[in-house]
């Protein structure tokens, strides 16, 4: 077992289960497939890398501006790509896929139009550091991603599980209409939900241009199609599904490289989503009978 | 009714100037479907088409190489006034395969164009350069540098030094400076240009007697490579050997040097950039690469160029814009020699007769199938810069 590969692994897979659980608070409650999570993530990275370089700012604070950014980002797509097409007559359950879908390729050109094409790079003052751990080289970049990534997650599922405004969401992604009945605010929990998906999907930006020192227009569509692969794979609206799905999806990239079959890194990953959706069609975590909601 | 009379007078006016400046555009720029012609003071007029990389991920390539193309248009335009003026038409391939074809096809049937300069990437000239050669329409690449170019056909040619020759040269002076003889190679498996750089690395490395460790390969748009990497760096290689486009080739190097793999390097044409080194930073530090173009070269074209170049674009031109300022100095040259600018066939021949040009990439000279005779220079990274490899 190598073990310098493990940590590579669970270092982009920790990227990856941020990136999902965006998609599956927003599917969760929403029922909706946010096309344009790839692309907040996008923006998240980029306003994290315009306070590093034009400001200088060190890096807690340009996760705060990602954070704010993002947190913006997510009402005003809530607010106008989303919310004027729900419970209306007559509208499809697929106009909110394909607005989400225009508001990512507004985003991509907005990003080209001020930032440019190419890729840049993202400066980390401590890049160079490194920890052996026996035979294991640990950076303080990847160390940084874990421990973001991982309190990031506990703090998801302790916000979901113990907190009134958790709970409430729980209920909405549950029935929307026995929530309302039961006095939950849904428009508000609706609102805040897509706001908390693109804020993960920002830190997750920020966290991807500080571990692969790279930053473009495109690095949404990439990481935007894994993370749908991973909520797929983990059970649609599933958080703890999005969380494995992740670490999976990302353990299996590398671990292909590692024996050798760099060429087919994507082709194993997929194949082995194919093979787990074969066996649980409903993903790891979904439940046996979806839909039952409505 | 005089009022009435003045605004007929203004429309029939306005409609008389109108008709005169389109038949001022067609006669001296030809737009739409007019062919190279003359114009009446005698000066030959010749349409040459341009498919550029100029929007997506390599559209600084393309941002390059029309740099180049329009200032040796506006020179030449200078030096050959009254006898022969060039006009480019210039379309965008976005890199892909399909868009260089209509390109192509737009230029060569609803253009008319006398030649074309240009693709970009070398797998859009597997593709373009056969529909051009069937055409009959002579094409000359600038920056492909994938093997069996100028095979494609008779009307093929490039005036980029192609990785057979670049590779090789790049890999002996590495291999003689820092006594390299176990190597690793990491490449992107899905691109004709990067696939056709391993494929000589490859076989450079074999002539050469080096034992290969472990070959990695990764996929266009690539951002972790780690996992690679890490495989490399237990293999303990004496130098890594990449064929990449610069975008993932910075990234390559940046993160390899993270992971404290400080072996040199040995890259293919697509670090030839200077927007690799603003990509690695110091991690460029000890790339090896072969380049016909070195703007630090001791020579009063090449200063001349560079000066001219820094002052119009606020940049120093890299091998890409050098290269295409040659290609249309080159081509420019050919339409002289021809002594026309409406038969293509006359281009080809004069093209294919080249000899001896004196650019500001150096002795150029075409070989029987249209593939460029010159000697590569090598260059290594030394803070952050690229430096003659003595």
């Amino acid at each position: 077992m190598n073990w310098q590969q493990v940590i590579n692994g669970l270092t982009i897979g920790s990227i990856y289960s941020i990136v999902a659980l965006g998609y599956t608070l927003v599917f969760g409650v929403l029922q909706i497939l946010n096309m344009a999570h790839g692309e907040i993530f996008m923006m998240g990275a980029f306003i994290g890398l315009m306070m590093v370089v034009k400001f200088q700012a060190p890096l807690p604070v340009a996760f705060l501006a990602a954070v704010l950014v993002t947190a913006i980002l997510g009402y005003l797509l809530e607010r106008f790509a989303l919310r004027p097409l729900r419970g209306k007559a007559g509208v499809s359950h697929l106009a909110p896929l394909i607005s989400t879908i225009g508001v990512s390729i507004f985003l991509e050109n907005l990003a080209h139009h001020w930032f440019g094409a190419e890729t840049h790079p993202f400066p980390v003052s401590f890049a160079t550091i490194s920890y052996q751990i026996g035979g294991v080289k640990i950076s303080l970049v990847q160390l940084t991603i874990f421990i973001i990534s991982i309190t990031l997650m506990v703090g998801l599922s302790l916000w979901l599980s113990r907190t009134k405004a958790g709970t409430a969401l729980r209920a909405t992604a549950e029935n929307i209409e026995t929530a309302s009945l039961l006095g939950v605010n849904t428009q508000k929990i609706i609102t805040l939900t897509v706001v908390i998906a693109s804020v993960m999907g920002g830190i997750a930006g920020v966290l991807v241009g500080m571990a692969f020192n790279a930053v473009s227009p495109q690095m949404g569509l990439e990481i935007g199609l894994k993370g749908l692969a991973i909520i797929i794979l983990g059970g649609m609206g599933n958080i703890k599904g999005a969380m494995v799905g992740g670490l999976i999806l990302g353990m299996t990239e590398v671990m292909s490289v590692a024996f050798g079959y760099s060429g087919y890194r994507d082709a194993i990953a997929f194949l082995m989503i194919i093979v787990i959706l074969l066996i649980r069609p409903q993903g790891l975590f979904g439940q046996s009978a979806p839909q039952v909601r409505k | 009714m005089k009022k009435w009379m003045k605004v007929v007078g203004l429309i029939v006016s306005v409609m008389l100037l109108l008709s005169v400046v389109a038949c001022g555009s067609q006669g001296t720029s030809g737009e739409g479907g007019e062919q190279s012609g003359e114009t009446e003071s005698g000066e030959k007029v010749a349409k040459i088409g341009v498919i550029s990389y100029l929007t997506g991920d390599g559209a600084a390539y393309g941002e390059a190489i029309t740099s180049g193309f329009e200032m040796a248009r506006d020179e030449l335009n200078e030096k050959h006034k009254g006898e022969l003026k060039i006009e480019l038409v210039i379309e965008d391939s976005a890199g892909k395969r399909d868009q260089a074809l209509n390109a192509a096809q737009k230029l060569i049937n609803s253009d008319n164009v006398l030649a074309i300069l240009g693709p970009t990437l070398s797998s859009e000239m597997f593709v373009v350069g056969p529909e051009a050669n069937a055409a009959g329409v002579p094409i000359m690449g600038t920056s492909n540098t994938a093997k069996g170019i100028p095979e494609i056909g008779d009307y093929v040619f490039r005036n980029s030094i192609p990785e057979s020759l670049a590779i090789p040269a790049a890999l002996k002076k590495a291999v003689d400076e820092f006594g390299i003889q176990k190597v690793a190679i990491i490449y992107g498996s899905d691109d004709d240009f990067t696939v056709s750089g391993y494929e000589v690395m490859k076989k450079a490395a074999e002539d050469l007697g080096l034992e290969i460790l472990t070959t990695e390969e990764y996929a266009t748009g690539d951002t972790d490579f780690s996992a690679q990497l890490t495989n490399i760096q237990a293999a303990e290689p004496d130098a890594i050997l990449a064929s990449s486009l610069y975008k993932e080739g910075g990234l390559i190097v940046d993160q390899a040097r993270k992971m404290g793999l400080d072996v040199p390097f040995v890259g293919g044409n697509g670090f030839n950039s200077p927007q690799f080194i603003n990509q690695a930073g110091e991690a460029a530090n000890n790339l090896v690469v072969a380049s016909p173009w070195f703007p630090e070269r001791d020579d009063a074209q090449v200063k001349e160029f560079v000066a001219k170049f820094e002052e119009k674009y606020g940049k120093q031109p890299d091998q890409f814009a050098a290269q295409a300022y040659d290609a249309l100095y080159i081509m420019a040259q050919a339409i002289l020699d021809a002594g026309t600018v409406t038969d293509r066939d006359a281009v080809r021949d004069a093209l294919a007769n080249i000899k001896d040009f004196d650019g500001v990439t150096g002795d150029f000279s075409f070989d029987e199938i249209g593939d460029p005779v010159m000697e590569p220079v090598v260059l290594i990274v030394k803070d952050g810069k690229f430096v003659e490899f003595k």
